[in-house]
C-alpha cells in the first residue's frame, strides 16, 4: 500500500471505527467509545489540519511560522459567529438578533460585520476568505521585502499577539475575554447530540484527508519542486528566474486557508472560541507537533498533532504539573536529537515525494565543529 | 494633596480627627499655651454659651478670624466633643484628667458642665475654622497644609488671618501658597476692588493649575479690565497645561522606554551580538524578579534593618543567578545549535516552558509580593509634571545598565574578545581566543543583564511565573527595530517605542495603542528588515 | 550614451559600488559585444564578484550605467527579471538545489514560464525531456540523472551548474571560477565546453587559473581595486608591468 493511501486509510478508518463503536454499542460494552472520546478525536484531527498547514510552509518553503494559530482562530471565530446567530432567542436574554454578550454589553444593534453570519454558506466563506486576505496582505508585504528567517518568525508571532490583544477588547464585538460559547445547534443538528458529534468527527476526518491529498498534489508538482528549491536555496532560485516571493505567497495563503478550515471544524466540537486561541504559545505548540511527527513529510504532522495532544490530554488530567515540563522537554529533545521527527526515522516514502530538509548536524557533530573553529 | 504626618486630613463626614493624634495635638497645644498664657488677652467665648446653633457658628467664625492662640485648642476640643458649657455660661475643655478653662487653659473645676451641642453647620464651620487657625501654627507642615486647604475652599473669612499669617511667615514656599490662597479668596469675594483682583489674577496665573483656572473663570461680577486679565491668564494656563501634558506624556514614554530597554538590553547581546534567538530570555528576567523576592524574604527574616538596601543587594544577586543559568543554557543546549536559528528558537522556547513550570512548582502560581523600599515610593511635582520616584529610579537604572554594558564591551578584555569572536570567529580562534569560553561568557552577560532587568520590573509588574512572557515579543521588537547588533539602536528603539506607545494611549486607549504600535512595527520591519540602524558591509550581504 | 552602447551586449560605464566606505567597484567600465567571450582576472578584492552582483541585480551600484542589449537598464531590475532577460550566472561556490536530483535541477532551470500558476499544473513534456537528455550528454552527467545532486562530486556539481546555465538558454553567461577545485583533465574539458557554448552565446568568465585562461584564448580584462587595470590578449596583459606588479608577481 502506498504511504499516502495508508495515511488516508488510517485517518478515515479510525474515525469511522470510533463512530461505529460509539453509536453501535451499548455504553456498558467494553468496546464502547464515549461521545467525549469522539469529540476529543475530532479536536485532535482539527489540530492535525493546523499542523498540516504549518508543515506546508515550514517543511516545504522554510517559513517557520509562529502565528498560524491566528488563522486557525479566525476560522474558528467565523464558525462561532454562525453558531451564535443560530442560538437566536434561546439565549439567556432571549434577544432574537443580538447574541447574549452584546445584550450584556449594551449593544443596541448588530455590528455590520456580523451581518450575514446567520447563513451557513456565507459564514463558511468568510471563515476562509478573511484569513486568506489577512495572509495575503501580510505575506505580500513580508515576502516582497524579503523578510526571512527568525525575523519573519518574530513578526508572525507579533501578528497573532496583536490579534490576541484586539480580540480581548470588548468593543471589538467578538465577545471579548469570554469569546463565543453556549452554542446550540449547527445546520439544525443539536450540538449536544451524539450523532452530531459523530458526524463532526467524520466531516473533520474527510476534510483532513482531502487537505492532505491536496497538499500532497501541490508538493509533488513542479510547483512543489520550486518550493523545495526556495526552502533550501532561495537566492539561487532568483538567479534562474523564479520569484520566491510569489511561491511563498501562494503557499502561505493556501496554508492559512487550511488552518482556518481546521479552526472552523474545531469550534463546534469544543463548544467555545475565545481570544486565548490567538496566544503565541498555541502557534508554537503547533510547530512542535510538526517537528515531532516529521517536518517535510505530510503524514508526520498528522501523527505528531494526534500524539502530542493525546499525551497532553493524559498528562494534564493525571499530572498537570508535569505537562509543561514534558512539553518543554519535547521541544528540546526533538530539536537536538530527533531533527527529522518520527516519520523521518522511518523512510515510508513514495517515488516522487519531495525531498526532506537537509539533515542538520547532530549535537556531537556541531560540538566537534565548534571545537575546531 | 498628599497626606503628610501632622496634617491629618479633616474628613467632614466624620468631623473628627483620629483620637490618638487628637490627644497628641491637644497636648502640644496645651503645653504651648502654658508658656505664653499670661501675656495674652483672653478670647471672647460668650457666643459659645448660646443655645442657638447659628450663634455658636458665628462664634466659631469670629474665634478663628481673631487669630487668638487659644483658638486652635478650643476648636479642636469642639470638634472632638470635649468642649463643655457650664451652668455659669463659662466654657471648659474636658481633658483626660479633668477640665480646664477654655479661655485660659488653666485647670479648673467645671460644676455641672455638659458638652456643647452642635449640628452639621457648626461642624462644617469648625472644620473650616480649624483650617484657618492652623495657618498660624508653629508647625510649618501644618501651615503649608492649611494654606493649601484655604486655597481650595476660597474661604473669605480667612483673608484677615491670611494677612496676619503672610506677615509673619518666613518659609518662602508656604508664604507663596498663602498669597495664592489669599488671592483665590479675594477673587471669589463679590465686591473686592479691581486692583486687588488684578493682583490676585497675576498671582493665580503664576500658579497656573486647573483650579486657579476655574477660580479665574468664575469671578463674581468682573469689571471689563478684570475679565480681560482673567481671560488672558486663562489662555496662558491652557497653553501651559498643554505643554505639561506633553511633558508628562514624554516622561511616561521615557519611563516605558527604559523598561523596554532594560528588558531588551540583554537580548541585544544574546540576539544582537551573538545571533542567538533565545526565547527563554523573558524567563531570565523572571528569574531576576524572583531573586529579588528571595533576597527580600531573607532580609525580612534575618536583617529587617537592611530592607531599604534590598534592591542594591538584589541587583548583583540577580545578575549572578540569571548569568549562571545563562551560561548553563549555553553550554548544555545552545552551543549545539549555532547556525540553526530556527531550531534554537524552538529549543529555547521549550526551555522557557520548563523554567516557568519549575518556578511555578517552587514558588507557586500566584503573584509574589516584592516590596518597594521607602525611597522608591512617593512622587515629586516638577512644574505641572508628576514624577514618581520608582519610575525615575528605573530610568536612572536603565541608563546605568546601558552605560555599564557599553563600558564592558568597549574597555574590558572580555568585551574585546567578544567583538573579535563576533566579527571573525576563525581568526579569533587562530589568535588563541577560546571561542567556546567567550560564547558562554557573552551569553551569561546577556542573561545576567536580563536578570538585573528583572529586579527593576519586580517594582512595577506582578512577579509571577509568566512575568517574562509579557516582555519577550516587545524585547525582540525593540532589538530588531533598533537594528540588530547596535546597542545605541536598541536604546533609541526602546525610547521611540515607549514614547510612541504613551502618546498613542490617550488617543486610542491602552490596548488599541499597543496593537497600533505592533502593527506599525510589523510594517516597519517589512519595509526595513534590518532596523533603523542596519549594519552595512559585505559580511551582511552574505 | 545610447549611441555608445549600440551594438553592445553588455555595457558597464563608470560603475561604482561602496560598502561602508569601502569602494568595491571604482568607476568600472566594460563593454562586451554579442558573441564575445571575455576572461576577467584580478587579485582577491579586485571587485570581480561585485561586478557579477551588479550585472545580475543582487547589488545596486551607487553610480554608473549598466545596460544590456544596448538599451535595457539593468540597475532598475531585480534578479528574476534579469535572469528572464537571458543572463545566467554560475556561482563561485557551486550552488545547485542539493536535495533535488540532477534531473530535477535541470528541469527547474529549463527556459520557460516561471510563474506559480504554470508550475502548479505543468507536466513534463517530451520536448523538455529531450532538452534535458541533451544537456546531460553535454555535461557528461547522463549516468547521474537520478542521483541527489548534493551527493555529486565537486567537479560534477560545477558541471551540473553549467548544465543548468545551458538549460536557461541565456544570451549571456556569467561564470565565476568554473574550474576551482577541478582536476587537470576536468579543467581541460571545461575549457572545451565553454568554447563550445561560446559558439552560440556570449560568456564572461572570472578565473584565477592562468593556464585555463590561456586555454580559452580570448580577450582578458584585469581588474584591480574596483577598476580596469589592463585589457587585451593574454600575452598583452601578462607583459603589462602594472599587471605583473599587482597580480602575477615578478
Amino acid at each position: 500500500m502506498k504511504a499516502s493511501a495508508l495515511t488516508v486509510f488510517l485517518v478515515m478508518g479510525i474515525s469511522v471505527l470510533m463512530v461505529v463503536l460509539n453509536l453501535g454499542t451499548a455504553a456498558s460494552s467494553p468496546v464502547h467509545v464515549s461521545t467525549f472520546m469522539v469529540s476529543l478525536a475530532g479536536k485532535y484531527l482539527s489540530y492535525a489540519i493546523l499542523a498540516l498547514s504549518v508543515d506546508l510552509v515550514w517543511g516545504f518553503v522554510g517559513i517557520l511560522t509562529l502565528g498560524h494559530a491566528a488563522f486557525f482562530a479566525l476560522g474558528g471565530y467565523a464558525m462561532g459567529m454562525y453558531l451564535m446567530r443560530q442560538i437566536g432567542a434561546r439565549g439567556v436574554y432571549a434577544n432574537p438578533i443580538l447574541p447574549d454578550f452584546m445584550v450584556f454589553l449594551n449593544y443596541k444593534e448588530l455590528p455590520w460585520f456580523w451581518y450575514g453570519f446567520n447563513w451557513f454558506g456565507f459564514a463558511m466563506l468568510m471563515a476562509v476568505v478573511v484569513p486568506a486576505i489577512l495572509a495575503a496582505v501580510f505575506g505580500y508585504l513580508a515576502f516582497r521585502s524579503r523578510v526571512t528567517g527568525v525575523y519573519l518568525s518574530i513578526i508572525t508571532q507579533a501578528l497573532t499577539y496583536a490579534l490576541l490583544l484586539a480580540f480581548f477588547r470588548n468593543d471589538m464585538g467578538f465577545g471579548g475575554n469570554n469569546g463565543l460559547t453556549d452554542f446550540k445547534e449547527l445546520l439544525g443538528f443539536s450540538l449536544s447530540a451524539e450523532t452530531t458529534r459523530c458526524g463532526l468527527l467524520v466531516v473533520t476526518a474527510i476534510a483532513l484527508s482531502l487537505l492532505y491529498l491536496l497538499a500532497r498534489a501541490v508538493t509533488r508538482s513542479r510547483f512543489g519542486k520550486v518550493m523545495i528549491a526556495v526552502r533550501d536555496a532561495e537566492s539561487r532560485t532568483r538567479f534562474i528566474g523564479y520569484r520566491p516571493e510569489q511561491y511563498k505567497l501562494v503557499v502561505w495563503v493556501l496554508s492559512a486557508v487550511m488552518a482556518a478550515i481546521g479552526g472552523a471544524l474545531y469550534v463546534p466540537q469544543v463548544g467555545i472560541i475565545n481570544p486565548g486561541e490567538f496566544a503565541p504559545a498555541n502557534s508554537i505548540e503547533a510547530v512542535i507537533w510538526v517537528a515531532v511527527g516529521g517536518r517535510g513529510t505530510l503524514a508526520g504532522p498528522i501523527l505528531g498533532a494526534v500524539l502530542v495532544n493525546f499525551g497532553k490530554t493524559i498528562l494534564t488530567g493525571a499530572l498537570p504539573e508535569v505537562w509543561l515540563f514534558a512539553l518543554g522537554a519535547l521541544f528540546i529533545v526533538v530539536t537536538l536529537f530527533l531533527p527529522r521527527g518520527l516519520l523521518g526515522l522511518m523512510p515510508v516514502r513514495e517515488k516522487g515525494d519531495p525531498p526532506l530538509p537537509a539533515d542538520p548536524p547532530t549535537p556531537a557533530e556541531s560540538a566537534a565543529k565548534e571545537a575546531v573553529s | 494633596m498628599g497626606a503628610r504626618p501632622g496634617a491629618q486630613p479633616l474628613d467632614p463626614r466624620r468631623g473628627r480627627l483620629p483620637p490618638s493624634s487628637l490627644l497628641k495635638g491637644v497636648g502640644v497645644l496645651v503645653a504651648l499655651f502654658m508658656m505664653c498664657v499670661s501675656a495674652r488677652a483672653e478670647p471672647d467665648l460668650s457666643q459659645f454659651a448660646s443655645t442657638s446653633f447659628s450663634q455658636i457658628q458665628q462664634g466659631v467664625g469670629s474665634l478663628a478670624a481673631s487669630g487668638d492662640p487659644r483658638a486652635g485648642d478650643i476648636l479642636a476640643a469642639l470638634q472632638a466633643g470635649r468642649l463643655l458649657v457650664g451652668t455659669d455660661k463659662q466654657i471648659y475643655i474636658k481633658t483626660d484628667t479633668g477640665t480646664v478653662s477654655a479661655a485660659t487653659g488653666q485647670p479648673t473645676e467645671a460644676p455641672g458642665a455638659r458638652p456643647l451641642r452642635v449640628n452639621n453647620n457648626v461642624r462644617v464651620a469648625v472644620d473650616t475654622a480649624l483650617g484657618i487657625v492652623r495657618l498660624l501654627s508653629t508647625d510649618p507642615a501644618q501651615r503649608a497644609a492649611a494654606a493649601e486647604a484655604v486655597f481650595h475652599s476660597r474661604d473669605t473669612s480667612a483673608i484677615a488671618v491670611l494677612d496676619k499669617a503672610i506677615a509673619q511667615e518666613t518659609v518662602p514656599g508656604i508664604k507663596r501658597t498663602m498669597q495664592e490662597a489669599r488671592a483665590a479668596s479675594l477673587l471669589g469675594t463679590d465686591g473686592s476692588s479691581d486692583a486687588d483682583r488684578l493682583a490676585s489674577i497675576a498671582i493665580l496665573s503664576n500658579r497656573g493649575d486647573m483650579e486657579s483656572r476655574s477660580f479665574m473663570s468664575s469671578i463674581p461680577n468682573p469689571s471689563p479690565p478684570v475679565a480681560a486679565a482673567a481671560g488672558k491668564a486663562i489662555d496662558s494656563i491652557d497653553l501651559w497645561q498643554k505643554v505639561w501634558t506633553v511633558v508628562q506624556g514624554a516622561f511616561y514614554g521615557v519611563s516605558l522606554g527604559s523598561v523596554l530597554l532594560l528588558a531588551a538590553a540583554g537580548l541585544a547581546i544574546t540576539f544582537g551580538v551573538m545571533g542567538v534567538i533565545n526565547m527563554a530570555h523573558g524567563e531570565m528576567v523572571m528569574l531576576g524578579a524572583y531573586t529579588t523576592f528571595v533576597v527580600q524574604e531573607a532580609i525580612r527574616n534575618y536583617a529587617p534593618g537592611l530592607f531599604g538596601a534590598s534592591l542594591f543587594i538584589a541587583v548583583p544577586m540577580a545578575f549572578l543567578v540569571s548569568g549562571v543559568v545563562g551560561v548553563a543554557i549555553e553550554r548544555c543546549l545552545i552551543r549545539f545549535l549555532y547556525g540553526r536559528p530556527l531550531e534554537t528558537l524552538l529549543a529555547t522556547w521549550g526551555l522557557s516552558l520548563v523554567l516557568q513550570q519549575a518556578v511555578r512548582s517552587i514558588f507557586g502560581a500566584d503573584n509574589r509580593n516584592v516590596g518597594s523600599p521607602a525611597w522608591m515610593s512617593g512622587a515629586e511635582q516638577v512644574g505641572g509634571v508628576l514624577i514618581t520616584n520608582n519610575r525615575l529610579a528605573i530610568i536612572i537604572f536603565a541608563v546605568l545598565v546601558l552605560a555599564a554594558l557599553m563600558a564592558v564591551l568597549r574597555y574590558t578584555s572580555l568585551g574585546l574578545r567578544m567583538r573579535a569572536v563576533t566579527q571573525n570567529r576563525r581568526m579569533a580562534a587562530a589568535m588563541g581566543i577560546r571561542t567556546p569560553w567567550v560564547d558562554a561568557m557573552t551569553f551569561g552577560l546577556g542573561s545576567g543583564i536580563a536578570g538585573m532587568a528583572g529586579v527593576a520590573l519586580s517594582q512595577i509588574d506582578n512577579v509571577s511565573p509568566n512575568l517574562g512572557q509579557g516582555y519577550i515579543i516587545d524585547s525582540f521588537m525593540v532589538v530588531v527595530f533598533g537594528g540588530v547588533g547596535n546597542l545605541w539602536g536598541t536604546a533609541l528603539g526602546a525610547l521611540v517605542l515607549g514614547v510612541v506607545n504613551k502618546f498613542l494611549e490617550p488617543i486610542a486607549g491602552a490596548v488599541l495603542g499597543k496593537i497600533v504600535v505592533l502593527v506599525l512595527l510589523i510594517a516597519f520591519i517589512q519595509r526595513r528588515p534590518r532596523g533603523m540602524f542596519p549594519l552595512k558591509g559585505r559580511a551582511v550581504e552574505a | 550614451m545610447s549611441s555608445m552602447s549600440n551594438g553592445t551586449l553588455l555595457y558597464l560605464d563608470n560603475v561604482s559600488v561602496t560598502f561602508d566606505g569601502f569602494r568595491a567597484l571604482n568607476a568600472l567600465s566594460l563593454v562586451l559585444t554579442p558573441g564575445e567571450m571575455r576572461a576577467v582576472i584580478g587579485p582577491n578584492g579586485a571587485g570581480k564578484t561585485t561586478m557579477m552582483d551588479v550585472i545580475t541585480g543582487k547589488t545596486r551600484p551607487n553610480t554608473g550605467d549598466v545596460l544590456f542589449g544596448g538599451s535595457t537598464d539593468l540597475t532598475r531590475l531585480d534578479e528574476p527579471a534579469i535572469a528572464g532577460l537571458g543572463i545566467g550566472r554560475k556561482f563561485q561556490k557551486p550552488t545547485v538545489f542539493e536535495p533535488h536530483t540532477v534531473w530535477d535541477n535541470l528541469l527547474l532551470a529549463l527556459a520557460g514560464d516561471r510563474g506559480p500558476r504554470f508550475t502548479l499544473f505543468a507536466k513534463e513534456t517530451a520536448e523538455e525531456r529531450r532538452k534535458i537528455e541533451s544537456i546531460l550528454e553535454t555535461t557528461r552527467l547522463t549516468d547521474q540523472r537520478n542521483r541527489r545532486s548534493g551527493d555529486l562530486s565537486h567537479g560534477q556539481k560545477q558541471w551540473l551548474e553549467i548544465g543548468m546555465l545551458l538549460a536557461q538558454e541565456p544570451q549571456l553567461l556569467l561564470v565565476d571560477e568554473p574550474v576551482a577545485g577541478m582536476t587537470d583533465s576536468e579543467t581541460e574539458q571545461t575549457a572545451v565546453l565553454l568554447r563550445e557554448i561560446n559558439k552560440t552565446r556570449s560568456v564572461v568568465v572570472v578565473e584565477h587559473d592562468m593556464g585555463f585562461v590561456r586555454a580559452l584564448g580570448v580577450k582578458v580584462t584585469v581588474l584591480h581595486e574596483g577598476s580596469v587595470l589592463s585589457e587585451g590578449s593574454i600575452d598583452h596583459v601578462s607583459e603589462d608591468p602594472r599587471v605583473v606588479e599587482v597580480y602575477l608577481g615578478r
